[in-house]
């Protein structure tokens, strides 16, 4: 089923698609940018999975409003916009925390130890994987393999990779993050 | 006769005389920060005042990723391994001001203690033969590099000297098959499309890589994207196509961008577009990105996803070749197929047939990861052993532990053990032997593995991929990973084993597409090779690999306890209780693992993992 958009957390876009309070007046300038943004694909077959990844670009996540948006604007079913946004492990129906640690869940990376990289992950940045929580510094989360499985394990956070990593790394880790 | 390696080699001679640095910028170098390196290169060499005289470019994987960040140096070819910032501020100033090799950066053989200057001198590189990869990490993926080596000759030629069916005659009689996992023949692929009936056909090339544990598609796409895209070219002249996709999966935002500066330089140079080289034939690529899903690498899905709807795989036949994309006839081959392409037009199929075996020519690149000291791209001719590969190429494995398995085929194959070292990794040997070539996904596993919860975890990856619309496929990968998980965890029975192996052969036989047929393989394949492991779960509720953490825990064995109440009394957390004249038993929910009861209980009664105290602790180390 369509998920309702969480009362209280506004879609926004800040660097790297994390969501970011926004006003009203804001809100709607971003609708501005989706529907100029879905120009291009009107009319043409075959774009839905591409106008979604730009909603989600620009919302940080997609919100039930902006799955609604899409389906409207390129006259395509909400049942099969959701079918597509929910199909598909990229797209992402909540909101994101403000830094986002992954950790690769890849063979090479899960025979060298990543059960237990995120174990200790989860338990020095307090989330829990899978989920993404809006409130906290960083929300850790699991990914499929990022193609650098000779550095494993990997923890992907960004676009950046930090290879070979473990448990003893960690704290050095979150310490320059906190640093940003 | 020279071989074609040696042919390509000479082709290599370097026209560069000037100094130049190459930075390797796979992922794996980049996640070992191969950024600060180039940092500091460019800030060493903005101080002393070269900046813009000395090119800095960052080229795609050089292979051998356990040693990275690296970079090469050219003229001479020096390659440095495992820099930090500071290593690369001394090369600037010692090799490439002072013009002497900084020695002690040097890569040195673990072994002989030989200090190795060039790629070519590493037994990594030494045994391999780099044919497909011939231009990653030795140029730069940019199209004038490209056209240095012969580039985009092979088109030319195919286009001016050769009609489209001597095309394909030509890839027949070269022997290649599908590397994408299928390993089906090509040359004959590509026949079939040509021979169907449409106004418009399609060229798509499959680079959505799924398999966890492999990155050579992504390697050769941000190493030498010219080569796909020339391979694609001459697919799309002899199947009579006029447009092609790319199809690469979302998680490699590299290769992405390489592959669409590729496609724009092209363009410019009118390798794409209309009437290339003047030969009235037209050709255009475009890119579109998956959006995370595993059976999109399969062809139908594939085909789903580009009409931008769920990946839904479709029953075959129709063959894509007859009704694909658009319901056109489409070809679809994967990455490193289409970069053999180029090599068999330009050199000959019998060039290519030299290599390999008779059934299976050519080269395969592995991703070699895992517990194995070198790690990276392997390219070796089909047919090579195992053991060459793990060994002489890979430098064993690392920490004096035991070969325990190699993996192929990732989720859809299955794990060669230590009889299969000498076997030769061909498509129909590693058939026979119960596993795959696959796509080329190898994970070396050492003693430290536990073959019991490997299969579980491609289980629960295949369950988490499956898309739903067969039933077998839905509801079986599920059952089965249930009842993986409940063994896993030390409550399995002996009839789960054969409960496993009805369900597994049951889906084997009915599901709808190549995911679900082939996600039992590798609990198929454990089971056969390592009954004794999954035993050792049941029966004695004991991991023997000590990886399955719910049989890592204390527990208590009624039959030795004595009831004498040490252990509840010491307990830190208050999880023992009992009685004088029971069993004690522990509350594994409050149990905080310290492990004093087995320290301190008189009668040995308890133990962790099967093990008492000495022999947990040594697992532990
Ligand atoms: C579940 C599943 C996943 C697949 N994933 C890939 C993949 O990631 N890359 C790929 O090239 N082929 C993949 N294939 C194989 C393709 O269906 C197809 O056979 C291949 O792209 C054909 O190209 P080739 O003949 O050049 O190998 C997959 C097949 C199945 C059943
Ligand atoms: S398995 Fe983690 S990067 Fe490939």
């Amino acid at each position: 089923m369509l998920p309702q958009d969480q009362p209280g957390i506004m879609p926004g876009a800040g660097k790297k698609g994390n969501p970011v309070p926004t006003t009203g007046v804001q809100e709607k300038k971003l609708y501005e940018r989706l529907t100029q943004a879905l120009e291009k694909y009107k009319g043409k077959p075959g774009v839905l999975i591409a106008a979604l990844q730009e909603a989600q670009e620009i919302f940080g996540y997609l919100p039930r409003k902006a799955m609604i948006h899409v389906a409207n604007e390129l006259t395509i079913p909400l049942a099969e916009v959701y079918s597509v946004a929910s199909f598909y492990s990229l797209f992402s129906t909540v909101p994101a925390g403000k830094t986002r640690l992954e950790v690769c869940m890849g063979t090479a990376c899960y025979v060298k130890g990543a059960e237990k990289l995120l174990q200790e992950l989860q338990k020095q940045c307090g989330g829990s994987p899978g989920k993404f929580t809006s409130e906290g510094r960083f929300s850790v989360a699991t990914t499929r393999c990022v193609g650098a499985c000779s550095a494993a394990p990997v923890i992907k956070i960004g676009e950046e990779l930090h290879g070979e990593m473990s448990p003893e790394k960690l704290p050095a880790l979150l310490e320059e993050l906190t640093k940003i | 006769m020279s071989t074609l390696l040696e042919e390509l080699m000479q082709e290599r001679v370097r026209p560069e005389t000037e100094h130049r640095i190459l930075i390797c910028g796979g992922i794996p170098c980049r996640s070992l920060g191969c950024r600060k390196v180039q940092e500091a290169l460019d800030e060493e060499l903005q101080q002393k005042g070269l900046a813009g005289q000395i090119p800095v470019d960052v080229i795609g994987c050089i292979g051998d990723c356990s040693q990275g960040p690296s970079i090469i140096v050219y003229p001479e070819g020096i390659v440095y391994q495992k820099l930090g910032p500071d290593d690369a501020r001394t090369i600037v100033r010692e090799h490439i001001i002072g013009g002497r090799v900084v020695e002690e950066l040097l890569h040195r053989d673990p072994h002989s203690e030989e200090i190795i200057r060039k790629r070519e001198e590493m037994p990594f590189y030494r045994e391999q033969t780099r044919l497909v990869l011939r231009n990653c990490g030795v140029i730069s993926p940019h199209i004038d590099d490209y056209l240095k080596y012969r580039g985009y000759a092979a088109l030319a030629r195919a286009l001016a000297e050769m009609t489209p069916e001597e095309v394909i005659d030509e890839i027949k009689k070269s022997g290649l098959r599908g590397r994408g996992g299928g390993g089906f023949p090509t040359g004959r692929k590509w026949e079939l499309v040509h021979q169907a009936h449409g106004d418009e056909k399609y060229v798509i090339c499959n680079a959505d890589e799924g398999d966890p544990g492999a990155f050579m598609d992504r390697s050769i796409l941000e190493g030498d994207p010219h080569s796909v895209l020339e391979g694609m070219i001459i697919a799309g002249y002899a199947v009579g196509a006029s447009r092609g996709y790319i199809y690469v999966r979302a998680e490699y935002p590299v290769a992405l961008r390489r592959c669409r500066e590729a496609i724009a330089q092209a363009r410019e140079k009118k390798f794409l577009g209309g009437n290339i080289l003047e030969k009235g034939f037209s050709f255009d690529i475009e890119i579109r990105t998956g959006a995370g899903a595993f059976v999109c690498g399969e062809e139908t899905a594939l085909i789903s996803s580009l009409h931008g709807t769920r990946g839904d795989p479709e029953p075959k036949p129709p063959f894509p070749a007859q009704k694909g994309l658009w319901g056109k006839p489409t070809l679809i081959n994967n990455v490193e197929t289409l970069a053999n392409i180029p090599l068999i037009i330009l050199h000959g199929s019998h060039r290519f047939t030299e290599l390999g075996t008779e059934r299976s020519p050519g080269t395969k690149v592995f991703a070699l990861a895992g517990k194995v000291r070198h790690t990276g791209l392997v390219e070796v001719p089909l047919g090579t052993t195992l053991r060459r590969i793990i060994f002489d190429i890979g430098g064993g494995i690392p920490g004096n532990k035991k070969f325990k398995a190699a993996q192929t085929g990732g989720p859809s194959g299955g794990c060669l053990g230590e009889e299969a070292l000498d076997i030769p990794m061909d498509y129909d040997s590693l058939q026979e032997a119960g596993s795959m070539v696959g796509s080329g996904g190898l994970i070396i596993l050492d003693e430290d593995t536990c073959m019991v919860d490997l299969a579980r975890f491609y289980l629960d990856f295949s369950q988490d991929e499956s898309c739903g619309k067969c039933t077998p496929c839905r509801v079986g990968s599920k059952r089965l990973l249930e009842i993986l998980q409940k063994i896993t965890e030390g409550k399995g029975e002996e009839r789960d084993l054969e409960t496993l192996e009805q369900l597994a052969l049951l889906m084997k036989n009915s599901s709808l597409c190549g995911l679900g047929r082939a996600a039992p393989n590798p609990l198929l394949n454990t089971l056969r090779l390592f009954r004794e492991e999954y035993l050792a779960h049941i029966r004695e509720r004991r991991c023997p690999a000590g990886v399955c953490r719910s049989l890592m825990r204390p527990r208590i064995n009624p039959e030795i306890c004595k009831a004498c109440g040490i252990c509840s009394r010491i307990c830190p957390s208050q999880a023992i209780t009992g009685a004088r004249g029971t069993p004690y038993k522990i509350d594994l929910e409050k149990c905080s693992d310290c492990l004093r009861c087995l320290e301190e209980c008189p009668f040995d009664a308890i133990t962790r993992g099967g093990r008492r105290l000495a022999e947990a602790e040594a697992m532990d180390r």
